[in-house]
């Protein structure tokens, strides 16, 4: 073959390539995506335990349904929120998606993208009063309401380590404020990091805030924060709130090492299950967590839990809870298999066999009645908590980064982190954020 | 014209390189610059806002902090790569047995994707249960949550994971070099050093600046290691512009102002990139081997 040939092949072949990775390109995305016309497509979020379950929900209903198929699809918790925003606006969008409520979901109601499940709950209304209205509240925007909780309760508790708490000679979860300086100063004396905190992701310092927020002022200055009323951040409980935490910090609560030590890698909760900590403020996942991780520790009966403390002369009722109110299921307005996707959501949340599921795995389902079950079941005294604790809540508020608009929520995240490593004051963080 | 004609393919051959250039590169570009001047959250389509993000981008301190840190990663990793990059390349260049060996070791680190390099070292280096809690002295840093240090342990692992690259290609660039010319240095008495100066590197003039030019593109670029590594944590003590414009745009979802940084850090690289080529000569593409 003469060089002059052999270019030619090359060329063409380069052409020819790269003609086929071009339509590759055109046509990429998930194959199975909605806007098929077919199966109803459901996004949740990936999580070993409840994913065979929500499956196993999806196939008995998919075995009796007369207005279509539905299918799930799962994604990582990072890249979820990404994948959603991209997605609704695309025809891969998806009929049926799982969200956190509150200001996240306001974003796509307002933006048009989803359906108003009022009409389905007045029609219904048995479907309504199956929920606790506490829960039911987090996906309730202007009156109407745009999702149903489909997955377990998750307040945050300040769980500690029974046996060292023991060994600085403290007894049980502290109940005010005051009690928790104490504990800290006691744990600190036998020379224990008084709390875990996974410093390296700013959502576990959030329910710190989140929490001394509420004691200090109540639920509405949170509310007049998100809604942009009364001064927001300017409000003075917030720069109150904030230099009880600066004064918590700056006492060496949370060690040295906190701003690296992260919660996804397990860290965090297995320096409270070695008693390297006494304290570690989660949300209610954490006792699912340990009993993966460290089922010694669990099955000695060595992970205690609590409420958060009161604060003496502090607005807030202890009773109030932060965390994930609940995970919701919400129906797109464009969604191409809306029968099926409606169907679904109406029938299969409150189905026995899908509850009893998910109680059996240590999920609270807000679900009036679950008690009982719960009772019945495997770490009754945990979830019969973690049940009494929702139902008895005088508010139960969103974490602020889900409830909060996006590019608000990271900004805070970021002064936040700051904060806690000492190179923002309160007042600072007041004024940044305030803006 | 004829014998033009036969050295000088016909202009259709650029179609496929220009049509990719336009759609993967040109496009993207231009978008970008457009967003630049939007206000998009991702829903519906954008709503143009005028120079809104530029005032905004003008007085962010964040920026200015983030294009800092970018600028220190990149002086940083220039510095302490170059030299280490050159001189293990140079030595792999040798045909011995046993560097043939310990160079494949080294490069090792080429074979690693990002994530498992971020993820070794983060293990490595967990001031809680990493390896150097374990090791005397190291156990008294800690290395990924203070602010101080922290710089220079990113700049650190970054070095782990690039060197190989650019030592592979000083190796490949040294073993191009002649072997005539350094016969006839040690015939006119010259020694190791001094072939080292006059020859090895005169003659790798051209890799260096190939090497430096990825060196500071790439670090206008590189995110992905400090993503997974310390999110730009802790607080924003390695939050890098790359890092930034990702959470404004992914996290934010703030797509119009992610994509004013974006522009800014597209303008910085280009223009390194053309600065670092223009003042080092490398356009004239002339010969370095003179006689040969």
């Amino acid at each position: 073959m003469s060089p002059r040939r052999l270019s030619r092949v090359a060329v063409s072949a380069t052409t020819l390539v790269l003609a086929g990775s071009l339509a590759a390109c055109g046509s990429s995305g998930p194959s199975g995506g909605g806007g098929g016309g077919d199966a109803a497509q459901v996004w949740a979020l990936q999580d070993t335990t409840l994913n065979p379950i929500e499956q196993a929900s999806i196939d008995r209903f998919n075995e009796s349904s007369k207005v279509g198929d539905v299918e799930l699809q799962t994604f990582g918790n990072d890249p979820y929120k990404q994948r959603l925003r991209t997605a609704i606006n695309s025809a891969n969008a998806p009929d049926v998606f799982f969200n956190w409520g509150g200001g996240n979901l306001k974003e796509y109601v307002d933006a048009g993208k989803i359906e108003d499940l009022t009409p389905m709950l007045d029609e219904n209304p048995e479907l309504r009063d199956a929920f606790l209205p506490s829960v039911l509240a987090g996906a309730e925007i202007d009156g109407k309401q745009y999702g149903l909780p489909m997955r377990g309760v998750q307040p945050v508790l300040l769980f500690n380590n029974k046996e060292v708490l023991a060994s600085a000679g403290i007894d049980g979860s502290p109940a005010t404020w005051d009690d928790l300086l104490a504990d800290v100063a006691a744990l600190k004396a036998k020379g224990i990091t008084p709390i875990a905190l996974a410093g390296s992701q700013s959502w576990t310092e959030l329910m710190w805030a989140e929490y001394l927020l509420d004691r200090v002022g109540g639920p509405e200055v949170f509310q007049n924060i998100r809604d942009g009323k009364n001064g927001g951040w300017a409000q003075p409980e917030v720069l109150q709130a904030m230099t009880m935490l600066k004064e918590l910090i700056d006492a060496g609560a949370f060690g040295e090492d906190f701003a690296s030590v992260g919660y996804d890698v397990g860290g965090a909760s297995t320096i409270l299950a070695e008693g390297q900590a006494g304290f570690h403020l989660m949300g209610s996942w954490e006792f699912t967590n340990q009993l993966g991780q460290s089922p010694d520790f669990v099955k000695a009966g060595n992970l205690g839990y609590g409420p958060f403390p009161a604060v003496t002369g502090g607005k807030g009722d202890p009773s109030n809870l932060v965390g994930n109110v609940s995970n919701f299921y919400s129906i797109t307005k464009d969604s191409d298999a809306k029968e099926a996707a409606e169907e679904y959501v109406k029938t299969a949340l409150t189905d026995e066999t899908y509850v009893s599921d998910l109680v059996e795995a240590g999920d609270v389902m807000p679900i009036t009645g679950v008690r009982d079950q719960l009772a019945a079941g495997d770490n009754a005294d945990y979830t019969t908590t973690i049940y009494d604790q929702v139902a008895n809540a005088q508010n139960f508020q969103l974490s602020w980064d889900q409830d909060l608009q996006a590019d608000v929520a990271t900004k805070m995240l970021t002064e936040l982190q700051n904060f806690f490593l000492g190179e923002q004051t309160p007042e600072g963080f007041v004024s940044a954020l305030a803006g | 014209m004829a014998a033009q004609g036969r050295e000088r393919p016909s202009g259709w051959y650029l179609t496929p390189a220009l049509t990719f250039f336009g759609v993967f590169a040109v496009l993207p570009m231009v978008l970008v610059v457009y967003l630049s001047f939007t206000d998009w959250d991702g829903f519906g389509f954008p709503s143009p806002s005028g120079a809104g993000n530029w005032s905004r981008l003008v007085s962010d301190p964040e920026v200015r902090h983030s294009l800092g840190l970018t600028l220190v990663f990149m002086v940083l990793g220039w510095v302490v790569q170059t030299p280490i990059a050159l001189l293990i390349g140079v030595w792999a260049a040798g045909r011995q047995r046993n560097r043939a060996v310990l160079s494949s070791i080294f490069f090792l680190p080429v074979l690693l994707s990002t994530a498992a390099i971020a993820l070794l070292w983060h293990s490595v280096l967990d001031p809680n249960f990493g390896l150097t809690q374990q090791l005397p002295v190291l156990d008294r840093f800690n290395f990924l949550g203070d602010p101080s240090i922290v710089v220079y342990t990113v700049a650190w692992v970054l070095t782990w994971q690039f060197v190989p690259f650019h030592t592979l290609l000083y190796q490949s660039a040294a073993r191009g070099i002649p072997v005539s010319i350094y016969e006839a240095a040690t015939i006119d008495g010259a020694g190791r050093y001094r072939q080292f100066f006059r020859i090895t590197l005169p003659l790798l003039r051209y890799t260096v600046i190939t090497s430096t030019v990825l060196m500071l593109v790439g670090s206008v670029t590189t995110f992905d290691t400090i993503l997974i590594l310390t999110n730009g944590g802790p607080g924003t003590a390695t939050r890098i512009a790359p890092l930034y414009m990702y959470q404004v745009g992914f996290s934010g979802f703030e797509f119009g102002y992610a994509s004013t940084i974006a522009v800014v850090l597209l303008v910085l690289g280009a223009g390194l990139s053309l600065a670092v080529t223009r003042l080092t000569g490398f356009r004239a593409m002339t010969s370095q081997q003179e006689g040969l």
